[in-house]
């Protein structure tokens, strides 16, 4: 077996198993540590594929910047309790059934999928030349955009806990 | 093969000399700080207390483990190996000299060039705050927390300037590899020439991102005792504050090969030197780069005062991130006026 396949089995089965971690375990900061694994994982797969700006992207905003900022407030709030919310029966029969759907559509999208076509791996669209070669020539305008949403959410945040100091 | 067997031995090398070196920034930190309030530092432990770095690693190593009731046992335990491992891990993209030629084959010192080298930096140093964080809070102590969320916030905040004054740099150098950011400042003139606003502003963060003071506030002993660190005893606290002096001297690594033009040196081609004779000069001028910078990283501890919170707050978001974009705008400006715009 070549080492990148032994890779992908080793970060596959982190990520499953760490992502099934994050919803298994009662301890909000447990939960949250296990996420953070789980991004590893996944930016180890994007290093296989040669999307090597994606991986250290990921890592940077999501281990590295949003999932502190998350453990910041379950650390804050002071989250001990392990015992857990206690869930209306309704609550826990609409989760069932909402979960079962989504299995249902993706055991479907799985069945229909192409599995014949490989992904080229010496392909060389990850790389931070090629992305950002497209980024600022082929989707200029989407990428200005989105930057303009992000600008918008971020104003819309800092007012947002202006106001509720006012009151 | 050989070039495996090379690098196992420039990984080996390197994890041996920045244990020296954080090793002896202990016993320097002591000795500068003697001599900026006149007195004379350890002196006991061999001539000029050389030893005295070894005395602590034993006395660490053999004082009584705590673990403290009612703390989470295993982040307890894993808090310092965080900090640890991140801290070391940092040291595999900077280039410690020049190429060497063994039996014909050239070989770089530096144990890998990425081409995402300096994400891959960003990246370790944003993950870095999970040793302390998940150790402060595993600790069961509110000050140990307190320390913690301070540690988080102030990495966070600092991390967004550092990133905004390193695009300016990349923008100017268009690559992302430091062994390529260094060997354009062999040509032209160092970095720090061109973009002194970002050399300041790195620096700046440089040490709030290590927990230096005047940036110390997540383990601030007057106001918490000891910080993120108060539970800890033995060589889990050991870890911890060599965690800070590694930190240190990776800081001041990246500094010079960032700004100060790595291991080059005026006139170095016209030495006359081979090619493995410049390599060795290169490592020693880096070096010596490198100490300078952690001098000053210790300068500053002993001379200035903390922050207060707010004033700490203020500083990252209010001056050195527009500042930083400011930076940026300017850089774009000049290159576009100059046409070096491609």
């Amino acid at each position: 077996m070549p080492i990148s396949e032994i890779l992908f089995w080793f970060l596959s089965a982190v990520a499953v198993l760490c992502a099934m971690l994050v919803v298994a375990v009662k301890n909000p900061i447990h939960s949250a540590l296990f996420l953070i694994l789980t991004f590893f994982a996944i930016a180890g797969h994007y290093f296989l594929l040669n999307a090597h700006f994606l991986a250290a992207v990921h890592i940077i905003v999501y281990a590295g910047a949003i999932m502190v900022l998350f453990l910041y407030i379950i650390m804050m709030v002071n989250l001990h309790d392990e015992s857990g919310a206690k869930k209306r029966n309704f609550f826990k029969f609409v989760s069932a059934v909402s979960a079962g759907l989504l299995l249902l559509v993706l055991t479907v999208a799985g069945k229909q999928a192409d599995l014949s076509a490989t992904v080229n791996r010496a392909t060389e669209i990850g790389t931070v030349e090629s992305l950002g070669h497209s980024l600022f020539n082929e989707f200029l305008l989407p990428f200005e955009i989105s930057a303009l949403l992000f600008l918008s959410a971020m104003v819309g945040a800092v007012l947002l806990s202006k106001k509720v100091n006012q009151v | 093969m050989t070039i495996l067997i090379f690098k196992i031995i420039l990984v080996l090398a390197v994890f041996g000399i920045t244990m020296l070196i954080a090793m002896y920034s202990t016993w320097a930190e002591r000795k500068v700080s003697a001599v900026m309030q006149d007195r004379i530092g350890p002196n006991r432990a061999g001539p000029l207390g050389l030893l005295q770095p070894l005395a602590d690693g034993i006395k660490m190593f053999t004082k009584e483990e705590l673990i403290p009731e009612g703390s989470n046992r295993f982040l307890f335990i894993i808090g310092p190996g965080i900090a640890m491992l991140t801290a070391l891990i940092t040291g595999a993209v900077i280039p410690f000299g020049g190429d060497v030629k063994i039996g014909g084959e050239s070989f770089a010192l530096q144990i890998t060039d990425i081409n995402i080298g300096v994400l891959y930096l960003f990246g370790v140093m944003s993950i870095g705050v999970y040793g302390i964080m998940i150790g402060g809070w595993a600790s069961n102590n509110k000050f140990s927390l307190l320390g913690a969320l301070r540690a988080s916030s102030q990495m966070i905040s600092y991390e967004i300037a550092m990133g905004f004054s390193i695009i300016a740099l990349v923008m100017m150098t268009g690559s992302l590899s430091l062994r390529e950011i260094v060997a354009q400042q062999d040509a032209g003139f160092a970095n720090v020439m061109y973009q002194p606003l970002a050399f300041l502003i790195f620096l700046i963060c440089a040490f709030a991102e290590t927990n230096r003071a005047p940036f110390d506030l997540p383990e601030c002993e007057t106001e918490l005792v000891g910080g993120y660190h108060t539970e800890y005893s033995s060589m889990k606290l050991g870890l911890f504050l060599f965690a800070e002096y590694i930190n240190m001297f990776i800081s001041s690594a990246i500094l010079v090969s960032f700004f100060w033009g790595g291991y080059n040196f005026p006139f170095q081609h016209e030495l006359g030197l081979g090619e493995n004779a410049l390599a060795i000069v290169q490592t020693g001028v880096f070096f010596l780069k490198v100490f300078c910078f952690i001098f000053l990283f210790m300068w500053v501890r002993w001379t200035l005062p903390r922050f207060r919170y707010d004033q700490l707050m203020n500083l990252g978001w209010k001056v050195l991130l527009p500042l930083s974009l400011l930076n940026i705008f300017i850089t774009g400006m000049v290159m576009y006026f100059t046409g070096k715009l491609s």
